[in-house]
């Protein structure tokens, strides 16, 4: 056998690689069917970068059939509430320029808000409650309603339906927990920056000449 | 050193003084120290305020729950407000008076927002609440002196504020090897510390002892200060003596004040990142933490009053003050005689890591350890920030070894995930690279809005997670509801089915007594009712009001819109196109609606007008339920009989002779038990059939025996309504007429009362459905009363 395949290099080449082929077709076909992946993971992606406020502005009953719907084909810009941070992270996942929100008529879009049921006016038709996507309303029939805040996504579904137009949305307040610095905003061409609020700045003491600032290097 | 070293953030050998040896610290820088103004004159008792506002979140974690109301009157040290859980702390009373308010009010923060704030005016007694004192509180538990320490409402008073108790309570399976005391001070300006190592030797060194103590007497207990505190360092060498506590020295260099980086000066161990220094065996407290923790213990005092540093050129009198927590900072303004018309800007802790405040009416809190009043020469706005020229000095200054400048093009271009992955979170904010940085850009700005972006997306992230299961659930949850209501449904058919099958014999027994015509007759009226039930399933009331509301609404809106318009025209008028677009949608709408309302009524109105009483028809509909229910129990009574039968037959079978005798006897009463059941089904049946005939029959008196629609029962009502129209048939032959009246009134009283009840619940309950029964029993009376004219008559 070795000398057939010694006398013959070609043949033996290819039986080489044909072998090898195989060897390989098999690994390849088992872990096609061993490391199969449940469902589609592009959907997931796309789900985990939407907002999940479930409001169906995008023209789809949920975040999720919508994410279903940017894997067809869809047009990614449709989402009102995830702004265009949103459509940006969705075009950097699909590998597509970024097109310009379609906010349509909601111009408030991007400010966070969550539904408010002015309790004295509510009646306790339980509408509210079949109408929001979170089961953020509690009541009961004939019982006054109030939003659950921390589960509200402000996706406005519950206002519509209100027979006595008692929800409102309000946006969410800044406090003091959830307040962040603002990033500096600085005009390069020779404007003073607006003054940040930021100190750091006793460098400019008339001792700061004499003193050498930047010893660390020098020593 | 060079930049290489720094960059590797190798800890190197510094110095060795007598006891310990020393690290050094990477990057670091050196501004000017501006301590020695507010070193001149010992701590001064600052006057009592005449109110205080004591902030219900002083310290990190939950904020604390007010116990007293407005209007309460306090004692100095009093309980005010407590801690809500393990990381928070409570707020005492560090005034006597009354509580004025609980209200939102502005906070010394760098937002300058406000919180909610208990506010006392103070009655200038300054009465106190009964101090225990504790001479030997060396003998109590670990336990019970954190216990203390925690009541006494003590947060760090260096840094952040962090509940001191928290820190001294370190994770089960932390051995703490380094208790290290912090009295490095490092930013320029601030001398809280130092003046009250020099004043105060003796507490703090108690309090260390005492912190020792609760952690278990660790094996190394060390005070860190820089060496530009020679006074502090004296007199503290003199104090430890006798005891196990080392005092170290290290050269004066910005931040080595920060927690990470003292550890590292006088350990040489570097904290992971992200992680606690527990972690590595050590803690760190502030001296003036230490100083509290001992005063708490050892004489009960509460946390109400603090030393701060009151420094700035723009006051005659720079100094440090021992001062009530809650003090306006205006108070102590006017204390050490502010001139207003120098004062160009106010911060709050030193000028590397302070922020300048917003008003000067914020109270001291818990970790205010400095107010910086300066002239405008002392501390200058920033000049202009000019492009980055990549110089690398704030590289070479950051003490934790990052970089700050591919950091600032990261958080320009907010990048986050390269942010993280250059240690963003790792930025102690120390201000050494704006610092250094020729070209001013304000760096940590920057990295501290980056930080607050990645935090907030952060939780938006979790709340989307959040959002996506509750919507998932409910989703799961509407399906299961649905199949729930389908499998209900099914099975309802199919006992319908049945009842029919059983009734379709009974026909045949029927046909054998009744007339041929009569059959024809109903049974057209029955197909008649079966294709009017299938076309008309809502009720025609409700359809009416819900278009009679659709009318409302559209109304409303109508109104709006047009209210709004003419608010434009008035002052917006650019926006007038859109509000008349939106009017005229709202009118579109209403004419809609209007319309669709008339031609309900229109269509209807036939329908009512020769459909009986729908509320009768309802409340029949509910009699057949309960009827239904009824006949399902006795069905299932003969099922389960049968099955016994079968059962005991099967074990009769393989028993042997001596148990046959029992099991036969079983059979024999499972038989009869089957039997009763049957006949009382039959019986039943008999029962339903009769008394449906004739509550068809009086609606159908009028003469033709044309059935009338039943719009509102749903399918298999209107099956069983096919039964009782053929009984009905059947049973109006063997009556005589007297008789018919006789069971006719019978049935209806019975329904009377039963209506009545039905109508009374309905009231208790505040049902909606109580119109309706009312009516029905309003019908059901005149029927009644009917029913009982013919009987007479006849
Ligand atoms: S528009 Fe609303 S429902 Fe659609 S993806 Fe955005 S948040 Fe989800
Ligand atoms: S409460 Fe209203 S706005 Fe909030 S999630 Fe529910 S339906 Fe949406
Ligand atoms: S110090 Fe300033 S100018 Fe120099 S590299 Fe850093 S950010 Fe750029
Ligand atoms: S602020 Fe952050 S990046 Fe700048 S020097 Fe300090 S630790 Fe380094």
């Amino acid at each position: 056998m070795i000398e057939l395949l010694s006398t013959h290099p070609i043949a033996a080449a290819i039986l080489a690689l044909g072998l090898l082929a195989l060897a390989f077709g098999g690994i390849l076909g088992f872990a096609s069917i061993k490391f199969k992946v449940e469902g589609d993971p592009i959907v997931e992606q796309i789900d985990n970068l939407l907002p999940q406020t479930q409001c169906g502005q995008c023209g789809h009953p949920g975040c999720r059939p919508y994410a279903e719907g940017i894997a067809n084909g869809e047009a990614i810009n449709k989402c009102p509430p995830g702004g265009q941070a949103t459509v940006d992270a969705l075009a950097g996942l699909l590998g597509v320029d970024a097109p310009a929100l379609d906010a349509g008529e909601a111009e408030d879009a991007d400010i966070p808000k969550v539904a408010y049921i002015r309790e004295d006016e509510c009646i306790g038709c339980t509408k509210c409650i079949q109408a929001c996507p979170m089961d953020a309303i509690l009541g009961a029939a004939k019982q006054m309603h109030t939003v659950i805040v921390d589960e509200c996504t402000g996706c406005d579904l519950c206002v519509e339906p209100c027979p006595v137009d008692c929800i409102e949305m309000r946006p969410i307040e800044t406090t003091v927990k959830t307040w962040h610095w603002e990033k500096p905003n600085i005009s390069w061409a020779s404007e003073s920056t607006s003054t940040p609020n930021i100190i750091a700045t006793d460098k400019l003491t008339p001792n700061d000449a004499q003193k050498p600032s930047k010893d660390d290097r020098a020593a | 050193m060079t930049a290489a070293n720094l960059q590797a953030g190798n800890p190197q050998l510094i110095a060795t003084d007598e006891e310990r040896t020393l690290f050094t610290i990477p990057g670091g820088v050196h501004p000017p120290e501006n301590k020695q103004q507010s070193l001149n004159s010992p701590i001064v008792a600052a006057p009592l305020p005449g109110k205080v506002i004591l902030p219900l979140s002083q310290h990190i974690g939950a904020p604390s729950l007010p116990i007293v109301r407005v209007g309460d009157h306090v004692l100095t040290g009093q309980l005010i407000a407590e801690g809500d859980g393990y990381v928070s702390l409570p707020v005492h009373a560090s005034v006597s008076g009354t509580i004025v308010a609980i209200e939102e009010h502005p906070l010394p923060h760098a937002s300058g927002l406000s919180d909610l704030c208990i506010i006392i005016e103070s009655d200038g007694k300054d009465a106190s609440i009964p101090m225990q004192e504790r001479p030997d509180y060396r003998n109590q538990s670990a336990k019970s002196l954190l216990d203390i320490i925690r009541e006494a409402g003590i947060a760090g008073m260096g840094g952040a504020g962090f509940p001191a108790a928290v820190k001294l309570n370190p994770r089960a399976g932390c051995s703490i090897e380094h208790l290290i005391i912090n009295g490095t001070e490092c930013e320029p300006y601030i001398t809280a510390d130092d003046i009250l190592m020099q004043e105060r030797a003796q507490d703090i060194v108690a309090g260390v002892e005492l912190l020792s103590k609760i952690l278990g007497e660790p094996k190394d207990v060390v005070i860190g200060i820089e060496d530009n505190k020679p006074e502090a360092i004296a007199t503290m060498r003199e104090t430890v003596k006798n005891t196990p506590i080392q005092v170290a020295v290290f050269p004066t260099k910005y931040p080595s004040g920060g927690e990470k980086q003292l550890i590292q000066i006088l350990t040489g161990k570097e904290v992971p990142s992200g992680e606690l220094p527990s972690s590595i065996g050590v803690v760190v407290q502030n001296v003036a933490t230490a100083y509290a923790c001992y005063r708490a213990v050892r004489y009960g005092e509460p946390f109400i009053s603090r030393i701060t540093t009151v420094v700035g050129e723009a006051l005659a009198e720079q100094r440090n003050v021992e001062v009530r927590l809650g003090t306006p900072l205006s108070d102590l303004l006017t204390f050490n005689r502010v001139n207003e018309k120098k004062l160009s800007r106010l911060i709050m802790g030193g000028p590397m890591m302070g922020f300048a405040l917003h008003s000067a009416e914020v109270p001291v809190v818990k970790t205010t350890n400095c107010l910086i009043a300066p002239t405008k020469k002392e501390m200058p706005p920033s000049p202009p920030a000019l492009a980055c020229i990549r110089c690398g000095l704030c590289a070479e200054a950051c003490p934790a070894s990052l970089l700050p400048q591919q950091l600032y093009w990261y958080a320009r271009s907010e990048d986050h995930e390269k942010l993280e992955s250059h240690h963003l979170f790792d930025c102690i904010e120390c201000g050494a690279c704006s610092f250094v940085c020729p070209s001013n850009i304000p760096l940590v700005q920057y990295y501290r809005s980056a930080k607050g972006k990645i935090k907030q997306q952060e939780i938006e992230k979790e709340k989307a997670d959040r959002s996506r299961q509750r919507f998932e659930f409910r989703q799961e949850r509407i399906a299961r509801a649905e199949a729930e209501k389908e499998a209900k449904r099914k099975a309802r058919q199919q006992a319908a089915l049945e009842a029919k099958q059983k009734l379709a014999e009974a026909k045949a027994a029927a046909e054998q007594h009744s007339e041929a015509t009569q059959q024809a007759n109903s049974d057209d009226a029955i197909t008649n009712a079966l294709a009017k039930t299938q076309t008309k399933t809502t009720d025609p009331k409700e359809q009416q009001a819900k278009l009679e509301r659709a009318v409302q609404s559209a109304e409303g809106r109508l109104q709006k819109a047009s209210a709004r318009l003419v608010e434009s025209q008035q002052h917006t008028p650019d926006k007038n196109d859109k509000f008349a677009a939106q009017v005229k949608q709202a009118e579109v709408r209403l004419t809609d609606a209007k319309k669709k309302l008339n031609d309900f009524l229109t269509s209807t109105n036939f329908s009512t007008n020769t459909s009986g009483t729908s509320s009768t028809q309802t409340q029949e509909a509910q009699n057949e339920a309960d009827k239904d229910k009824e006949r399902l129990r006795l069905e299932k009574a003969i099922n389960s009989a049968m099955n016994s039968i079968e059962k005991t037959q099967a074990r009769l079978a393989e028993a042997d002779d001596e148990k046959r005798e029992k099991f036969e006897k079983q059979l024999n009463a499972a038989q009869e038990r089957l039997q009763k059941a049957e006949t009382k089904l039959a019986e039943f049946m008999n029962q339903l059939e009769t008394t449906a005939a004739q509550e068809k029959l009086q609606t159908l008196q009028p003469a033709t025996v044309d059935a009338q629609p039943e719009p509102d029962t749903p399918m298999d009502a209107a099956s069983a309504a096919i039964a009782r129209a053929q009984a009905k048939a059947s049973a109006r032959a063997s009556m005589s007429e007297e008789e018919k009246l006789k069971e006719q009134i019978d049935g209806l009283t019975k329904r009377l009362s039963k209506a009545e009840e039905k109508l009374a619940a309905a009231i208790e309950e505040g049902s909606d459905k109580q119109e309706a029964l009312s009516l029905g029993v309003e019908k059901l009376k005149i029927k009644l009363q009917q029913a009982q004219q013919q009987l007479e008559d006849a």
